[in-house]
Formats: structure tokens, sequence, C-alpha cells
């Protein structure tokens, strides 16, 4: 065991207060009984009562679900099929390019996916909705998803797959029925992890919406612009709360359902 | 077999025999790397036949592409008259038991077993009674509801085997099938495979790099190296009449003198050593050539008084080392030129009652027929 130090504490300690401090600071302030948000008047959760009384936000909440659940399943979809062709594909031509193209708005500023994305819809005329962010959300949470998988399908054993083709099933069969309930615990952890990057999201969502369809984050920055509220602490609280719980959810599930599916394999191998 | 009298299953020697698979002048690269190399091969219906070889010489890559799983390069591979270059593996009345037996992890060893049923052309009422067929086959009717990782290592492989019989091949391939057990566990599986194998009459081709095995298990061994077959032949005409030094080496122990033979009518007479007498030996060979005179240990008599005259081939020794193997003993003999021969006895005494010991002299001594002349 290595033996603590003061050094090693600080340094903790610091790191942690920097990266947290602000959101507990807005998470005790949205139980603050006082409409003032820098004056600590005793507790409530008279804030939360509220904002289920605010249509506004309540529309936004809905337009942030339906986008984020449609967005993250499309995205799982393609995502697991481009990771399946990045690592089973073989050496086809173009294949560095093509993978170099599927990674690379994992680094693209966000101002410039939702720019293009912007122009593209303009271009073919498409009205700004809740269709026009799924299919945005879709374009940046693919990338995640298909790194996820991928980082499993690596350490999957081919013989598997072959083994399926050997027993008579077609390619799609042997993937359908022994690569995805194998892999599933990362497909799943790939969806949770696209849901939390659409729920989050607001550069992207800004370009995308139209005036009838804002999304929560959206609503929220508008919102702080005329001044920060108790309502929009709670909301943040519970927006925090939900991120927290995907995030990690997703990361258990990955962790325990990826470990134990590499022991029955390896097991299974003999 | 032409003879039904005949008892003795050798289609191999049968010339209006059909073979099931022919393999016709197979060459396979990877890359610039020949794995196999313009390669001829019959397998014959209901054989066991073993290929056998060092690490990386082919053996997997043989099988793949019998299994669909890889094309040749160049070549035509037939099974029961069909070309099978391109047909992919779903479409092959083949199924191959993969060395890490790929057994699906998500699946009881009961669906493991019907996997393949249900993706075939059996009707849905009919599996049950199959996959229970293949479990009492391989013995595995208690362990039907677990899962892969909840059974041993050979409860395992048993799995694999089912799975893989299960649709009714016409030809199973084998990978290494009991690499992963140990010693006991392999000789008790071998003798079931040849079991199965004869129950079921499927063709079994089976790869392996232990020798003892590929003898034990089959009716027909294939030696390979680098890409090509050395020899092919019954296991007993591999041992005993091996074709050059390097399946004579690799099955089992040999004694390898390299001399030049010099030919008296059927009987090659081998000037190998200074001051030594000739090696003679039975011969097919026609001229005189350099040559290598191959013996097994076993077929090296020990002695400490001198051997008869009559004994073709009679030289002198001492005791250099002497490995107990328990039911056999290896000596190592040192011959006056420094040369060392190895001689093989069973150990029908007691250790105490043996007749020689370290540093004795000692005669050894073998007749005409028990070793081969080897040009290759
Ligand atoms: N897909 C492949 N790509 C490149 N080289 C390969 C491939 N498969 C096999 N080889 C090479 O071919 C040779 C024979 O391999 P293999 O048939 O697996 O040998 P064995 O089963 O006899 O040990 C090895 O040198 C191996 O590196
Ligand atoms: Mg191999």
């Amino acid at each position: 065991m290595r033996r603590f130090s003061w050094f090693n504490a600080t340094s903790l300690t610091l790191g942690f207060a920097f990266l947290y401090l602000p959101m507990i600071i807005l998470v005790i302030y949205s139980f603050n009984e006082s409409r003032l948000v820098t004056v600590w008047a005793g507790f409530s959760t008279k804030w939360y009562g509220e904002l289920l009384q605010n249509d506004a936000f309540l529309d936004a909440a809905w337009v942030t679900i339906k986008v984020g659940f449609w967005s993250s399943t499309i995205a799982t979809v393609l995502g697991t099929m481009a990771a399946y062709v990045m690592v089973r594909g073989g050496r086809f031509f173009g294949r560095t390019v093509f993978s170099g193209m599927v990674y690379a708005p994992l680094v693209m500023p966000e101002v410039i996916t939702g720019l293009s994305l912007l122009l593209f819809f303009i271009a073919i005329d498409l009205d700004r909705g809740v269709l026009t962010i799924v299919l945005a959300h879709t374009t940046f949470s693919m990338c995640y998803v298909s790194v996820v998988v991928s980082s499993r399908l690596v350490s999957f054993d081919k013989s598997l797959e072959e083994a399926a083709l050997d027993l008579g099933c077609t390619p799609f069969d042997a993937f359908r029925s022994v690569t995805l309930p194998i892999i599933a615990p990362s497909v799943i952890a790939g969806w949770l992890l696209a849901f939390t990057l659409s729920l989050d999201d607001l550069v992207i969502a800004s370009f995308a919406s139209g005036p009838s369809s804002t999304t929560l984050p959206i609503k929220i920055f508008s919102a702080v612009r005329l001044g920060v509220t108790p309502e929009i602490n709670a909301l943040s609280t519970i927006m925090i709360g939900l991120v927290t719980v995907g995030v990690i959810t997703a990361s258990l599930v990955m962790k325990r359902n990826i470990a134990r599916a590499r022991l029955d394999e390896q097991r299974a191998a003999g | 077999m032409a003879q039904p009298s005949q008892d003795v299953f050798a289609p191999w020697e049968d010339a209006t025999e059909k073979p099931l698979i022919r393999f016709k002048n197979v060459t396979k690269r990877f890359g610039d790397f020949t794995a196999i190399d313009d390669l001829t091969l019959d397998i014959y219906a209901k054989e066991f036949f073993a290929l056998l070889g060092p690490s990386g010489c082919g053996k997997t890559t043989l099988m793949r592409m019998l299994g669909g799983f890889e094309k040749p390069t160049t070549g035509a591979i037939e099974l029961d008259g069909r070309d099978i270059v391109g047909v992919p593996p779903n479409k092959l009345a083949v199924n191959m038991m993969f060395q890490s037996y790929a057994l699906f992890p998500h699946l009881s060893v009961y669906d493991n077993i019907a996997f393949g049923l249900k993706r075939g052309t059996m009707d849905k009422a009919d599996i049950p009674g199959r996959v229970d067929e293949m479990l009492r086959l391989t013995r595995l009717q208690q362990f039907a509801k677990r899962k892969p990782h909840q059974i041993s290592g050979g409860q395992r492989q048993r799995v694999a085997l089912a799975r893989s019989l299960a649709k009714a091949p016409k030809l199973l391939l084998l990978d290494e099938p009991l690499g992963a057990l140990d010693k006991k566990l392999r000789q008790d599986t071998q003798f079931e495979l040849m079991d199965i194998q004869e129950k079921t009459g499927t063709t079994f081709v089976i790869v392996t790099h232990d020798q003892e095995e590929a003898m034990t298990v089959a009716s027909r061994v294939a030696v390979m190296d680098a890409g090509v077959i050395v020899q092919v032949a019954t296991p007993d005409a591999i041992y005993e009449t091996p074709n050059s030094t390097y399946v004579a080496d690799f099955i089992g122990d040999v004694n390898l003198i390299e001399g030049y033979a010099a030919i008296k009518g059927n009987r090659a007479e081998i000037t190998w050593a200074e001051g030594q007498p000739v090696i003679t030996a039975k011969t097919d060979l026609k001229a005189g050539t350099k040559c290598t005179f191959a013996i097994r240990p076993e077929k090296v008599a020990i002695t400490a008084e001198e051997p008869p005259e009559n004994r073709a081939n009679r030289v002198q020794g001492k005791v250099l080392d002497i490995a107990y193997l328990g039911n056999i003993s290896t000596y190592h003999v040192e011959l006056p030129d420094g040369k060392v021969i190895k001689a093989q006895t069973a150990n029908d005494r007691r250790i105490a009652r043996r007749s020689f010991t370290w540093e004795d002299p000692v005669w050894l001594s073998w007749t005409d027929t028990a070793g081969v002349v080897l040009t290759k």
C-alpha cells in the first residue's frame, strides 16, 4: 500500500474542489428559500414545485427527452455498424481515411459542426425543429458510440463468429445471434453515453433548433440572460442528477458486464 | 474397399475408390509469405486423417481452406467431387471444431449444440431428440443447462465436439482439439474420439503437433514441413519406413548415422567412420550414394556379452548415460570414434539386477532389416 502523504491529499482536494465546487454551490442554492440567488434564507424545495408549473420549461424538457431518445437510438445503430466494419472489415480500400472520418467529429469544434449542419439543413430546405436536432445530435454522438463499441470488438474472439458461420449462419445471422448478444453491454453503454451527450448539448442544438422547438439547455441559457433565478438552479440540479446517473450507469454496465463477458469467453475458450 | 472379405481399412490403396477430399496443386500465400506450397493430397471417406507438423507449418491454414474460411491462392479443392473454392462456410457440409473451442458464452450447453441444427434443414420437432443424442454420445446429459463457463475444460471440449457433430457433417475438422487438456485426460479423449468417429462414420481430419496423438488416432498421417507434405502413410509405415531424415527425426526417437552406401545386391554397405565395420542394411537403392542410416533405439540390442557372429551389425562402446523411464531405459553408448548411439530396452527386471551401468563396456547389435537407408 502506498503511504498517505499531505501532498497527495492536498492535490486531490484542490483538484476536486476546482471541478465540483461551482456545481455544489448551484445545488445548494437550488434549495434556497429566498428569490435572491446569493442570499441564503433557509431550506426549501418550493422552486422544484414552481418548476413543475412552468409550461415553457416542461415543453423544453419533453423536447429534450424526445431528441435524446431518438438521436441516441439512431446513433447506436449507426455507430455499432461503423465500429463493426472498422474492426472486422479487414483491409478495404480507403479504410484509414474512413476510420479517421468516423472519429473526426470527436475533435471538431462544436461551433463548426453546428454551423455546417445549419447550412446543410438550409441547403436541403429542411424546416428546423425536433427532426433537425435529432439529426444533428445523431451526427456527433454516433462517433462516441463507435469508439465504445469498437474497443469491445477489438477484444472479441473472432472464432466465435467463424463458428457461427460454420454452423450455418449467414454473416448477418452470425452478427445478430452471436456477436450482438455478447457485445450488448457495450452497445447499451454507448446508448447511455449518446443520451447524456444529447441532454447536455447547447451549441449544436442552438444551430439546429427552430423557434417552435427548444431544448432545455437552450431554454436555461436564454433564461439566464435575463438573470439567474432559483428555478433555474433547481432545473440545473435535476439535469446534473440525470447526467450523473446516466454516466455512472453507463460506466458500471460497461465495467461489470464487460469484465464478466470476457471472463466467460476466456473460460469458454479453456 | 474392393474385396468385402478383406476387413483392413485401406481405401487409399484401391485405385477405383474416389477420394472425399482432393487438394490439387494448392498454394496459399499471405502477402509474399507462402503458407501452403503446391500441395496435392487425397483423403478418403471414413478416414481419420491426421496432419502432423511443427507450429507454423500451415496445418491450420490447410484446415481453414477445407472449412471455407480461406481461399487458396491457386489450385483446386474438391469435396465429394465438387469444387469448393469460394463456397462460404455456411454452405458447406463441413464442420469445424476450433482450436479455442469457440463455444458461445451466452448460450447453455444445450443451445450451443442446438445452434447449428436450428439453422439447418432439420424439422423443428426433431431437434431436441438430436441434441439429446449428442449429449448422450459425449456424456454431457447432466450439464445441458449449464453455461460454458460453468463446466470443466474436458467437458467444454466435448461440448465443442457435440456441437460440430450435431449436423452430421460429411467431414469434421478438428484443430488441435486436445491441446488444452492434461495428459491423462488427453489419452482418454483420444480413445473417445476414435470411438465416436467409428460410431458416426464421419470423416475426421485432425490437426496436431503431438506425434503420439497422431499415431494413436489416425488411419493415415501426413507429416508437414513449411507448407509442404513430406510423407503421407499409415502410422506404422511412417514409423518403420520414414522417407526422409525429417520424418524419421520428427516421429519418435531415432539414431541418425551419416555415411556412404555401396550397393551389393539388395543390401547397402554403409561406410560411416574410420576403423568401424560397415553397416549392412536391406535397401531398394540401385546405386552407391551418400546417405543417412536411421535406426530406432528399441531396435538396437545392448548386451554385456559379445553377440553371436550372425548378427549383421555389431559395434562396441561404453555406457555414457542412462535415462530410466520406469518401463523402459534408454542407454547412451559412446563408440570409440565419439559417436553416441541410443539403445532402448524394456525393464523387465528390477533395477538392481541390471547387468551394466555407467562406464561399462557393452556391445550394440542389430539386424540388417532393423533400420532404413535414407537419401533425403
Ligand atoms: N491470416 C494470415 N495472415 C498472414 N499470415 C498468416 C495468416 N494465417 C497464417 N499465417 C501464417 O502462415 C503460417 C502457417 O500458419 P498456420 O497454418 O496457423 O500454422 P500451424 O497451424 O501449422 O501452426 C504461419 O507462419 C502464420 O504466421
Ligand atoms: Mg494451428
